[in-house]
């Protein structure tokens, strides 16, 4: 029997593409679905998959898990697991609209869960390293189920298919949010697992992510030093874990994870003019060196309120940003973005390692 | 002679055709294998007391010469073989320990040499260090957990202290005694060049290469020769030497006859008298003691350099690795057990320690299961021979490497293994002026870095290979390495998994 993906490492490549009202204006998944269909050849229909922001304002103080489970028991014991730690506040299936494009359908279910108070107390951990660590044993260590989606007020939607089926088979035309990323997956491989499609999500960090990175071990192997288990072997995975850890754990400021992830080259740091920007720059790249990515990738990360998209330092995959009004638009190609929006401004493709930071205005979201 | 005798182990071939009698190699031979006759008019040879060290050969300007092995053999026996047969003669004869020199010749695994490096194709492109910059610096020391900030939870950039490779290589520790005056010259203006680091050894540092100390590991070894204020302060960082990768769990022995002048200063000890240097350090019998000196240490240096420590790798070496990381070290070195040596004796240097390839990977492994990876460094040397070790090791974990031997080749080394006699032809391992000029510091220090920018290249090649343009991100990249004909213990134990998986 083959292999299922997290068994074998499979290498893709991939279009990503993402929009974001900074009003806090929530829209439909409409338009971040038919964007993906000019960048069809992109992907080869084994993966696609989105992730929305601000889509589920009446449970926004629950953190909403989205679960792939593949039979009946290991729903059942995975709920169990959840009723340790947490009051299931809604559970729910997802709903989804049969097509001929997407088959070997898992069952998706949707939990709104509050973590209990006692259980914090008991064993001293904050809320979000509970989620955390609840994330790294179900997908870890309960055979046929996994959890996609884990955080506050957004989802993630995956399949395996071409993305503009994949969006209508979760019938994103009615969610409402103000911020969408897509994904369409080359995948090398035929695992026909969707875990394996993007985004991955930790919390509310959300990564769609066109490339293949070289550094993905020794990430690996450092972030395996916290807790994480990259339990999928995707590039994706790890990059979805980075993120969390020096953004959440670390405390760092988006700026200052795009340094550490896509460091400028020592030359160019010694050049910056600005001793304070090279004190920086180097501290980052000494204190942690092991999260440096190397190899191709432009990835979109989102979270709560805002985006940040990313190259590699040497930009060995395209990625481009324009905006129209409230609107930032994100894609690996141009022709997405016109797709999205026809009048959109200021095309411009972000340099290698210059971090894209759109944010929504506070209150808004 | 009679029962003890053992036929030379090499054959001296001269051409006489070509031999013009100029007698080179007769000045050249400290150990006075050759002799022109001049009742014959012809060179003569003393086979007996020939090393194969190849200075004659390299020397003769009529390429005369030849040492080949000889070809006079006990009868054939898989057991005892000839080597076993010799050395019971010899011990029957002197009653003594046998001593050796440099690594093990033993036919033991060579790990390095059953894994194999990744390239990109197709899904990731390779990166050509001729057009794009290609990244081999390091920091070594401490990172911290959690980064630090001030009471405005801004960053204060506050760091322990680290060392700057240009890459992830350094000379390894040859003290001043074992090797000469010019070898260590050459060694302390190469680390400087290449912006890396040498290594003093327990010899102390001698006062012309104080002006070296930037780029000077100085070490503090059991013995303790030569350790006070001015060479702690001297050198960028300071090392404990808990052991060696040749002679595990035993000291060092440099013997009164090389006990004279500068080095007797170097030192600190009296002239011709033997410096021993204790096989533990008497102030060390657990691990909270080696806490107490790495602090004492740090105390000294105001916490403004690394401590190295470094061990060999023996059997519990990731447990051990683990407690030294607990202990305040900055760095561990660890020594694997092909690694060289100036003199050991022969059987521990054969049969003591373990491979520094399967000591790396457990080590790296079992700090990473700890969570502390980050709190050291970790350093491998023991037989380090090429740039594809070097990518080797740090794909394995490791953050820099030590080389020594491979540095005493680049230096005219050719292996001969009698360091312990201090008639060092090359220059390298005697204190005999005479033999000591023969090596130009000025020409040693041009072939080091002759010899680790030409790794540098190749190292750099095979990232762009690998499509990583930064050395910290093959760190710890066990998926770039594949192993052949290993069993799944020593895959398991290496991390890797095997070819055509």
């Amino acid at each position: 029997m083959s292999k299922k993906e997290g068994q074998i490492r499979i290498p893709s490549g991939c279009a990503i593409a993402a929009v974001i009202s900074r009003e806090g204006r929530r829209m439909s998944g409409e338009k971040i679905v038919e964007a993906m269909k000019p960048m069809h050849a992109r992907s080869n229909g084994l993966g696609g998959g989105f992730a929305a922001y601000g889509i589920y304002p009446q449970y926004r103080d629950f953190y909403a898990f989205h679960l792939f489970f593949d039979n009946r028991d290991a729903r059942k014991d995975c709920e169990r697991y959840l009723k340790e730690n947490f009051e299931i506040v809604q559970a729910e299936v997802i709903p989804t609209r049969n097509l001929p494009q997407i088959t070997n359908v898992p069952m998706i279910w949707r939990y709104f869960l509050s973590p209990f108070a006692s259980v914090l107390v008991r064993e001293n951990i904050r809320e979000e390293d509970l989620v955390s660590r609840t994330v790294m044993t179900i997908n870890e260590g309960m055979d046929g189920a996994y959890v996609f989606s884990s955080g506050k007020n957004m989802g993630a939607f995956k399949a395996v298919g071409y993305p503009e089926d994949v969006g209508a088979f979760y019938k994103l035309e009615e969610y409402q949010g103000y911020s969408w990323t897509a994904h369409g997956r080359y995948p090398t491989n035929t695992p026909g697992w969707w875990g394996g499609a993007h985004p991955f999500t930790l919390l509310d960090y959300s990564i769609v992510h066109n490339g293949e990175i070289s550094s993905y071990d020794a990430n690996r192997r450092f972030l395996e030093m916290f807790g994480y288990r990259c339990s999928l072997q995707t590039d994706t995975e790890v990059i979805a874990y980075m993120m969390d850890y020096l953004l959440r754990v670390q405390k760092l400021s988006l700026e200052d994870a795009a340094a550490v992830a896509a460091a400028p080259f020592w030359s160019t740091i010694e050049n910056n003019p600005d001793p304070k920007e090279r004190q920086r720059l180097t501290y980052l790249r000494t204190v942690f060196p092991s999260l440096l990515i190397t190899g191709p990738f432009s990835i979109v990360l989102g979270f709560n309120g805002g985006l940040m998209a990313l190259n590699d330092r040497l930009k060995l995959r395209s990625m481009v940003t324009g905006e129209k009004d409230d609107l930032v638009f994100i894609a690996s190609e141009e022709a997405a973005i016109r797709v999205m929006e026809p009048e959109a401004e200021n095309i411009h493709a972000p340099a290698g390692g210059q971090a894209v930071i759109v944010k929504v205005k506070e209150g808004a979201y | 002679m009679g029962i003890d005798y053992i036929y030379p182990e090499f054959e001296v071939i001269r051409n006489e055709s070509r031999c013009v009698t100029c007698q080179v190699c007769q000045r050249q031979c400290a150990n006075e294998v050759h002799r022109y006759d001049p009742d014959l008019g012809r060179m003569l040879s003393d086979e007996t007391k020939c090393v194969g060290c190849h200075r004659c050969v390299s020397l003769c300007p009529t390429h005369a010469l030849k040492i080949v092995k000889n070809d006079c053999a006990f009868r054939e026996n898989a057991n005892w073989q000839t080597g076993a047969i010799k050395e019971i003669y010899k011990q029957a004869s002197s009653g003594g320990v046998l001593l050796s020199s440099m690594g093990s010749p033993a036919p033991l695994s060579v790990y390095w040499d059953k894994l194999l490096l990744n390239a990109s194709q197709v899904t990731n492109p390779s990166i050509d260090p001729l057009r794009e910059p290609m990244e081999t610096r390091v920091y070594l020391g401490k990172k911290p957990g959690l980064v630090d900030r001030d009471d405005k939870g801004n960053l204060t950039y506050a760091l322990e202290p680290q060392l700057e490779l240009s890459m992830p290589v350094m000379f390894s520790a040859m003290s001043y005694g074992s090797i000469s005056y010019n070898a260590h010259k050459s060694l302390a203006m190469a680390a400087q060049k290449l912006g890396i680091f040498y290594n003093t050894g327990e010899g102390g540092l001698h006062e012309d290469f104080y002006c070296y100390g930037g780029n000077t590991i100085v070490q503090v070894a059991s013995g303790r020769f030569g350790v006070y204020k001015d060479y702690l302060d001297a050198g960028a960082a300071v090392e404990i030497k808990m052991g060696q990768g040749a002679k595990p769990g035993i000291g060092g022995h440099l013997p009164g006859a090389k006990i004279v002048g500068d080095v007797s200063r170097t030192r600190m000890i009296p002239e011709g008298s033997d410096a021993i240097s204790p096989a533990p350090h008497h102030d060390i019998y657990s691990i909270e003691d080696l806490r107490q000196l790495v602090y004492s240490l740090k105390e000294a240096t105001e916490y403004k350099k690394p401590v190295i420590v470094k061990v060999a790798a023996v059997h519990n070496i990731a447990a051990i690795a683990s407690g030294v990381a607990r202990s305040g070290a900055d760095i561990i070195a660890i020594d694997g057990f092909r690694g060289g040596t100036g003199a050991a004796p022969t059987r521990i240097r054969d049969n003591v320690g373990i491979p520094i390839e399967l000591a790396l990977a457990a080590v790296d492994q079992r700090l990473r299961e700890e969570g502390i990876r980050s709190q050291v460094s970790l350093v491998v040397g023991g037989s380090i021979r090429s740039a594809s070790d070097v990518v080797k090791a740090v794909a394995l974990g490791a953050d820099a490497c030590y080389i020594a031997t491979g540095a005493l080749l680049a230096l005219g080394c050719h292996l001969c293994r009698t360091c312990h006699t201090g008639r060092c032809n090359w220059g390298i391992a005697t204190q005999r002026p005479d033999l000591v000029k023969r090596l130009n510091p000025e020409v040693g220090c041009q072939r080091l870095v002759n010899l680790l920018t030409a790794w540098n290249h190749e190292i750099k090649e095979l990232m762009g290979g690998m499509g990583i343009n930064s050395i910290e991100a093959l760190r710890g990249n066990r998926l770039m390495l594949r192993g052949v004909g290993l069993t799944e213990t020593e895959l398991r134990i290496l991390g890797v998994a095997h070819a055509g998986e």
